[in-house]
């Protein structure tokens, strides 16, 4: 089960970030988890909302390009080593991880992460093998 | 005070003239026969070959323009036989195609002396060593200053340009006095001499430095950091090369080689000759040239004329510095950038790229920074950095193969670059050189 990214273009352009989050505010957003990657000269930001269709139509609206991928969000027992086991599962199946990034958990002793591999559907069945919990939609609101 | 050809360098004004007159006629004659674009022109407005007798019948001459080299690409304007051609040069147009010109044995020879009086004047002799910094091509400057410096009997370093290390060290070693090369690159020279700690290993007396537009500022700077003096010089492809005019020892404006050029400064509106002084579109009737005469050719150059007798001896007249363009034709880095290449650049280059585009140029440290904004799409937008970072890998390269330089390409929002009038502002540029 995935869960949907929203991939958000942000030029390298004094007070972007700004203007991006400020428009979520606006409307109601909440940002539950977000993860930049950053090059000299732009920056892909990268967020998991309560309403992602909600806030797609909000940044078209202010000119502002984004796109929604599916990704995973697994669940880690909070403890040392807890994610290390996880990553040697999806290792070990030949499938590499293109970016991964934390998560605000309600479950108490889990830690949650947002993980793209890439290959995405191999990556969720060896989890599920292993009995790695997976976060549905549901979960994240 | 030397000259290289006195007899024309010092030529009284109005013996000048007559000479000029002749060559006109001999020109034009010899054009009509021979360029069938140049004949219609004539034809077109009643004019015939022996209605132009002297220079005062220069204005009754029809103008020529940059189009008519890519109308008629690539030899179509040549007024010699091909065999009689001995080599070609180009320079960049503004749709990317490249306009071609041509020169016989004898237009050689006599850019060689336009180059050649330079290097006199500029106190130069048969025991220089010129470095040609300028790239040596189809480009018109490397291959100038190298005969140039052959002309005068002086010892030629056809290193032309890049690998900035080496240039140093071929410097030093070689012993180079004289250096040819874009003001920029000198300035960049400049300072890697002064990382490097080498000025006092350098022989450099005087550096030929055109091609772009530069300020006293930066001749200042120039001659600070390499230890010589800075002279300037103009030209283009189409009527020759570097050398169609130069600075002398007195540093008072650029003089045109009036025996081989005229030139004339007009309304670019509406096409009437200006006096003396006054600042308008620079035009030049090549009366020598044989391979690829133009008459009345536009120049799109701002520019203004100084009759007045130099202190040098020499009758030329004196050009200033160019102080702009009448067209939206940018020098970066000593090279013609036309914004309608880089539209046609992003066009090509396809995948959901839209062909909004600003360009910003700015002078930092002296040197230009050229930068392309074109605007984000969803088509090209993914998750990934890498794939983004590829399509702007992928615009940098098209357009450097086609400017034949490399602009730093900055992806921008979409609809963010500024329109007016629904016409979007093309070009910035914040070099300040006026």
């Amino acid at each position: 089960m995935f869960i949907k990214q929203l991939s958000i273009f942000v030029e390298n352009k004094h007070g972007r970030l700004e203007n991006i989050i400020s428009s979520f505010a606006d409307n109601g957003i909440n940002i539950r988890a977000l993860s930049i990657a950053d090059t000299t000269d732009f920056g892909v930001l990268r967020v998991i909302v309560d309403d992602v269709d909600k806030a797609k139509s909000v940044l078209k609206e202010i000119g502002i390009i984004s796109k929604t991928t599916d990704v995973l969000a697994v669940y880690i027992d909070d403890r040392a080593g807890g994610l290390a086991e996880v990553l040697k599962d999806i290792s070990e199946a030949g499938i590499s991880i293109e970016y991964m990034y934390a998560f605000l958990s309600k479950t108490e002793g889990k830690a949650l992460m947002v993980l793209k591999a890439d290959d995405e559907e191999g990556a969720e069945i060896v989890l599920r093998q292993h009995g790695i919990g997976i976060a549905g939609p549901g979960d994240i609101k | 005070m030397q000259y290289w050809q006195e007899q024309y360098e010092t030529m009284p004004r109005e013996e000048l003239r007559q000479l000029q007159g002749e060559r006109l006629a001999w020109q034009v004659k010899r054009m009509y026969e021979n360029v069938e674009l140049f004949r219609t022109r004539m034809d077109e407005i009643g004019l015939k070959p022996e209605d132009v007798k002297s220079v005062d019948d220069l204005k009754k001459l029809p103008f020529s323009y940059k189009q008519d080299l890519r109308d008629y690409y690539p030899y179509g304007l040549f007024a010699v036989p091909m065999k009689d051609i001995r080599r070609v040069h180009a320079s960049s147009g503004t749709t990317g195609k490249q306009i071609v010109v041509g020169y016989t044995d004898g237009d050689l020879e006599r850019w060689a002396d336009c180059f050649a009086r330079m290097l006199i004047a500029t106190g130069c002799d048969e025991n220089s060593f010129v470095q040609v910094s300028y790239g040596l091509g189809l480009f018109t400057g490397g291959f100038g200053a190298h005969d140039g410096a052959i002309r005068i009997g002086a010892t030629a370093i056809p290193i032309s340009s890049g690998n900035t290390q080496r240039q140093i060290q071929t410097m030093i070693d070689f012993g180079a006095t004289v250096l040819c090369c874009t003001p920029s690159y000198a300035m960049y020279l400049g300072e890697t001499i002064e990382e490097m700690g080498v000025k006092d290993q350098l022989k450099l007396k005087v550096g030929i430095f055109g091609a772009e537009p530069w300020t006293e500022e930066m001749r200042h700077q120039i001659e600070e950091k390499l230890g010589l003096k800075a002279y300037d010089i103009y030209g283009l492809s189409e009527i020759m090369g570097p050398g169609v005019s130069y600075e002398c020892e007195y540093q008072c404006g650029m003089h045109v080689c009036e025996d081989h050029f005229i030139p004339e400064i007009i309304d670019p509106d509406t096409g009437e000759v200006l006096g003396e002084g006054e600042w308008g579109e620079l035009v030049f009737t090549t009366i020598t040239k044989e391979g690829f005469p133009v008459i009345r050719y536009r120049t799109r150059d701002i520019c203004s004329l100084n009759y007045e007798k130099c202190k040098c001896g020499r009758t030329h007249v004196r050009m200033n510095k160019p102080q702009g363009r009448t067209d939206d034709m940018l020098i970066i880095r000593g090279v013609n950038v036309f914004p309608s290449q880089i539209e046609e650049v992003l066009l090509k280059v396809g995948g959901g790229i839209t062909p909004n585009y600003q360009i910003i140029v700015d002078r930092v440290n002296n040197t230009d920074v050229f930068e392309v904004e074109v605007e984000m799409s969803e088509e090209i937008f993914s998750d990934g950095v890498k794939g983004i970072e590829k399509i702007e890998k992928s615009i940098t390269e098209s357009l450097r193969s086609t400017l034949g330089i490399g602009p730093k390409v900055k992806l921008v929002n979409p609809k963010s670059i500024g329109r007016s009038e629904g016409k979007a502002k093309r070009v910035i540029d914040k070099r300040k050189l006026k």
